[in-house]
């Protein structure tokens, strides 16, 4: 079985320091900001640019964890550490996207719960 | 402002993403702080040196300026270099952590940051900066700002070095006498007052007291700090010592006082400056046979009959500027030769 888009014991954590209501403008930011991250990465990987490239999937990985999305945290992670390869990337940004795509539907349905 | 503000620090979060800066910001003032923010590490330095802050954290990866350039920085910023950072970062690999920490940060939390640890290390790195900034300001209070600045620089070692500089002696003559006769209330305002006067003359002219003891003082033109022309800075400064002390007097005259008198000697030449006592108690000082000389100079006004007296090397470098007068050699006690005594300012009336 699929591991989830969203670990609920993370997500939990974060309600309750943070508090709830600020947790859903959290999520406002993420889905505004994600889309602009995963764009970084594409230019980054046309344009040769190793540095734009490892801070966006830096990010995207840092981000990730905060709301417990462990999985995109993780292929952010691998992106990050083997750097700008465009034979594997292109894979790898595929699947970035599609998990994103996941956590996305998670986050709003857990922001309007 | 709200309550909490006023009871919580000053806090910086430099951190180019979005989230990451709302989420620690919104952590930071549910703890009582204040918060700022700057998207890059260029953003960060700009906003630090306009106003005050506690406490920075600092996220690593970052456009424009990363962490690591901020951290080599504020290092290099006499005004920051003691700010407490707190690096906030997912960076991969064990280097990038000691890289930081060499670099000066006080801690570093990985991300995503645990709102309680956060708490904890941010208490203890403000309670290490308060305790810094007090130990400062005992410092600025009990030494010459030249002093404590060199102490800031280069840290504190008891030991010295050698340097060329010009040491300067003074004292009130027959102040003992006019102790007794007045209340030690006047005597103390009287002190205060002559003390106040004596380290504008001095500090004007680039010298440092290092010394008070009763109605004397010792001062040092040309150390922590070089200082061209010490030896004509130190004359200048007594110059300008008995003309305050003139001025003193009118004033004591008018509240129908004694008036007091001033006694300078200087000497100029090689000597070892530095900090001596115990690691426990020390001070800045000058030590040598110009140190010596300089005292004895003082000692021989009375004799002489002038307010100031310099030793030959102090004469020499005055060259053509100055008018002194030479009163040919005295015998001074522990001195196996005779030495060339100068004086500055005219003869003073019995």
């Amino acid at each position: 079985m699929a591991q989830r888009a969203i670990d609920p014991i993370t997500f939990e954590e974060l309600q309750q320091t943070a508090g709830t209501e600020f947790v859903r403008e959290l999520i406002d930011t993420f889905l505004m900001e994600a889309p602009l991250m995963l764009a970084s990465l594409d230019r980054a990987l046309a344009a040769r640019d190793a540095g734009e490239f490892r801070r966006a999937a830096h990010s995207l990985k840092s981000n990730s964890n905060t709301f417990g999305a462990l999985v995109l945290g993780a292929l952010a992670r691998d992106l990050e550490l083997s750097g700008l390869d465009p034979a594997l990337n292109a894979q790898s940004l595929e699947a970035l996207r599609l998990e994103y795509a996941r956590v996305a539907t998670a986050l709003t349905e857990l922001r309007h719960a | 402002m709200r309550e909490a503000a006023s009871t919580g620090a000053r806090l910086l979060v430099a951190d180019d993403n979005k989230v990451n800066r709302l989420l620690l910001s919104r952590n930071l003032e549910l703890q009582g702080h204040t918060v700022a923010c700057a998207e890059n590490g260029r953003i960060a330095l700009e906003m630090l040196r306009r106003d005050r802050f506690d406490l920075l954290l600092l996220d690593m990866e970052m456009p424009e300026m990363d962490g690591f350039a901020v951290l080599a920085e504020l290092k290099k910023d006499l005004q920051l270099r003691d700010l407490p950072v707190i690096v906030t970062s997912s960076l991969e690999g064990i280097d990038h952590v000691v890289r930081c920490i060499e670099l000066g940060a006080e801690d570093y939390l990985p991300k995503p940051v645990n709102p309680v640890l956060l708490k904890a290390r941010i208490g203890a790195s403000l309670e290490k900066k308060r305790l810094r900034d007090q130990q400062k300001e005992m410092v600025r209070r009990f030494a010459a700002p030249e002093v404590a600045q060199d102490l800031q620089d280069s840290g504190f070692s008891l030991g010295g070095k050698r340097v060329d500089a010009s040491v300067l002696f003074c004292d009130i003559r027959g102040f003992t006498t006019l102790a007794e006769s007045q209340s030690p209330e006047d005597t103390i305002e009287l002190l205060n007052t002559y003390y106040a006067l004596m380290f504008d003359a001095i500090s004007g002219h680039g010298g440092i007291v290092t010394m008070m003891m009763g109605d004397g003082l010792m001062a040092v033109f040309g150390a922590p700090l070089p200082l061209p022309d010490h030896s004509e800075s130190a004359v200048r400064a007594a110059l300008e010592m008995i003309e305050l002390v003139t001025l003193f007097n009118v004033e004591l005259a008018s509240a129908a006082k004694p008036p007091i008198a001033v006694g300078i000697g200087i000497a100029s030449g090689e000597m070892v400056a530095g900090y001596a006592g115990t690691n426990r108690r020390a001070a800045y000082t000058c030590i040598g046979d110009t140190v010596n000389l300089a005292a004895r100079l003082e000692a021989h006004t009375k004799i002489a009959q002038r307010a100031i007296l310099i030793d030959q090397v102090t004469r020499d470098r005055l060259g053509e500027r100055m008018v002194a007068e030479s009163l040919g050699p005295v015998q001074f006690k522990g001195k196996t030769a005779n030495v060339d005594v100068f004086a500055i300012g005219p003869e003073q009336k019995r």
